[in-house]
């Protein structure tokens, strides 16, 4: 792999109206917090589904001295965010990184970066899903309207109902919130415990979805409130004593994992930790650091 | 660290990539060189050019090689192509008046203007395995093109107007067997590459939108809705398959440049349901319209077949409101071969994160069902010492 973009194709692959055109959107949607802004959403050579949408908001506003990291699951080298940092990497040669607060540019797909981003960083989400109201209403026509009559009864029904069959409020990711206290949002597969990330935060938020053609934003500054009632409040996955077995972090979403060891009688154990992964490394490197002055 | 699913992609991203083209060049035999699989992978090329949204017909030929055959695949390819590409201009409308045609047929009247032409189809044929084609030699298909020069020589095809006929629908309308086609004046149809579909959506999109889905798709619900689940009752009006020019406006003088020719197919089909638009018409038949690159007969004909339940459905005709195909969001939004396989594909994607998410939802579930079952066992404890008290 060369570090020379491709010639055949223009600067960050799609033609530059086309490029406009979603900076158009975005605007829009910037001006709009929480509204979903339909775009034309151009067909790209990465499947629909597997992160076209937060692809073209990248190639619509990376430029040439952009730092851009990928991450999938909260990880830089999972294999979907390898292979979207490697078209953009071809198309536009710019640099990368895997360090959070590095990067101009982070784009992801179910997981907002556990360090506090800043005001000169923009998070890029992809996005499968859009309507929040799909859970109750599939049909886009009447969810539109919904939507213009911030008639959202329905949800509230739906959120009710899950909390007197199953106990809780049953929406693990895509947790619905209000966007400005007008629109009901999707908060794409982020888990829970990134929803209070996106309250009042420094950094800008921009949401494509490729396939359903849609974009939209959480400017900063803006609140962002999960669905909750008065006495059934929201909750993250957070469970008090929670460790990550690498770097040791309290405070981070952990995932669990197999390891592979032969001398234990299963095979191997589970093991949590951060599926922030460059996070998780960087704390690590820090022990060790500290460690060594210590030493 | 142990192993994690899914992860350290470079590596094996770039191998995998090379087993791929090891099982296409496994076998160690001759490579296929685009024309031939243009020449005589018709079809396959057909298809990838009207799902993929673009005539090309070489650039097809190599997505279908690249592709290994696999028609959303290569019409894949092709559609992420366009994307690369500036558009220059539109193109002038194009009538299906101008088709010159190869092939034309109409179900609806036993002699129609212009009589019947049953042109290059397998329709009639016996569907057995030709043995003749093992083996097919250079000599066998020289033989084959002088015959057909021989038959060209020998026909009436003299004159410039070969393969021009007239419409039978523009027949049918003059008959006032039809409605004319003015449900809601368009003067720039939608363009569905440039503008996100919204609905309730205009014909045009309709149109746009049918046109580059996957074939099968609209073979399914149009096959539904013919079947039983639905009301189209379609009559074939005319179905052409033949050669169409294409025109540009000339950017200074305006005038109409032809700047080339596409192989189409063209279908209209008219409904039995009379009244299409309620009670301030004169009862008349419905029309559906069809058309592809290349030559997709089914496709077309599924196309006009869904074009005509759906303008019944939005009319609230007499029939053709019910079925799933007359739901224009439903077979518009999920019809996309292209994103319909990417979407389902995705779930190849990890998804730890919303499943670690999803696990946690089920615990909370299970302890309130445990905590739920416990107190009604105390209840009924209760209730029992309360009895037997």
């Amino acid at each position: 792999m060369s570090d020379t973009p491709e010639q055949l194709y223009n600067f960050a692959l799609i033609d530059e109206d086309s490029k406009r055109e979603v900076r158009r959107q975005l605007l829009k949607a910037i001006a709009l917090p929480g509204h979903q802004i339909p775009f034309a959403s151009r067909d790209l050579p990465i499947a629909r589904g597997w992160g076209t949408g937060g692809l073209q908001i990248t190639m619509a506003i990376i430029t040439g001295d952009d730092i851009l990291k990928v991450i999938d699951q909260g990880d830089d080298e999972s294999v979907n965010a390898v292979n979207l940092r490697r078209l953009l990497q071809r198309t536009t040669g710019i640099q990368t990184t895997v360090n959070t607060k590095a990067a101009t540019i982070i784009q992801t797909r179910h997981r907002i970066p556990e360090e506090m981003m800043t005001r000169d960083q923009i998070l890029v989400l992809q996005v499968p899903m859009v309507d929040p109201l799909r859970w109750v209403e599939p049909n886009l026509e009447r969810a539109t309207v919904m939507h213009g009559e911030s008639d959202y009864g329905r949800m509230w029904v739906y959120m009710y109902e899950s909390v007197v069959k199953a106990g809780d409020l049953r929406i693990a990711t895509q947790y619905p919130v209000i966007v400005d206290g007008r629109y009901m949002m999707d908060t794409t597969p982020i888990p829970r415990w990134d929803i209070p990330k996106l309250h009042m935060a420094e950094t800008l938020f921009l949401f494509g979805a490729g396939r359903e053609k849609r974009i939209y934003a959480v400017p900063p500054y803006t609140t962002v409130e999960p669905l909750q009632f008065e006495d059934y409040r929201f909750k993250t996955e957070y469970i008090p004593g929670q460790k990550c077995q690498r770097c040791g972090a309290e405070d981070t979403f952990l995932t669990s994992h197999f390891v592979v060891d032969t001398q234990h009688a299963n095979g191997g154990h589970w093991v949590s930790s951060c599926s922030d992964s460059s996070y998780c490394d960087k704390r690590i490197d820090a022990n060790l650091t500290i460690q060594e002055a210590n030493s | 660290m142990g192993y994690i699913a899914a992860r350290g992609g470079t590596t094996a991203i770039l191998n995998a990539e090379q087993l791929v083209e090891y099982m296409r060049l496994q076998g160690g035999s001759t490579p296929l060189s685009l024309t031939q699989i243009r020449d005589q992978l018709r079809h396959a090329v057909g298809r990838a050019m009207n799902e993929g949204a673009l005539y090309a017909p070489l650039l097809a030929a190599l997505a279908v090689k690249q592709a290994e055959g696999d028609s959303i695949e290569a019409s894949f390819l092709l559609r992420a192509y366009r994307s690369t590409l500036s558009r220059i201009m539109p193109t002038l409308p194009s009538s299906g008046n101008d088709i010159r045609c190869l092939r034309r047929i109409s179900a609806s009247f036993k002699d129609i203007p212009g009589g019947q032409m049953l042109g290059p189809s397998q329709d009639y044929q016996i569907r057995l395995l030709n043995t003749l084609l093992i083996n097919e030699t250079a000599a066998d298909i020289e033989r084959v093109l002088t015959q057909y020069d021989q038959l060209v020589a020998s026909g009436t095809t003299a004159d410039m107007s070969t393969g021009h006929f007239p419409k039978v629908v523009d027949y049918m309308r003059s008959q006032e067997m039809i409605k004319p086609p003015v449900d809601t004046i368009e003067h720039e149809p939608f363009d569905i590459t440039r503008t996100a579909l919204t609905f309730p959506c205009s014909r045009s999109a309709r149109l746009q939108s049918l046109a580059q889905s996957d074939t099968g798709c609209l073979l399914t619900y149009a096959y539904s809705s013919v079947r039983g689940y639905g009301d189209a009752h379609p009559t074939l009006a005319e179905l052409r398959y033949g050669v169409m020019p294409v025109a540009v406006a000339h950017p200074l003088t305006g005038e109409a440049i032809t700047i080339g020719e596409i192989d189409v197919t063209e279908c209209e089909t008219v409904s039995k349901a009379h009244s299409v638009a309620g009670s301030d018409d004169k009862p008349r038949f419905n029309l559906g319209y069809g058309f592809t690159f290349g030559h997709g007969e089914v496709k077309a004909i599924s196309m006009a077949i869904l074009d005509s339940v759906l303008t019944q459905a939005k009319a609230h005709g007499l029939s053709g409101e019910s079925g799933p195909a007359a739901n224009e969001e439903f077979v518009l939004l999920h019809s996309d071969g292209i994103e319909a396989s990417g979407f389902t594909a995705h779930y190849k994607l990890p998804h730890y994160v919303t499943f670690e998410a999803d696990l946690k939802v089920l615990d909370r579930s299970k302890s309130h069902k445990s905590q739920q079952a416990i107190s009604r066992i105390e209840q009924i404890n209760a209730r029992t010492k309360e009895v037997l008290s």
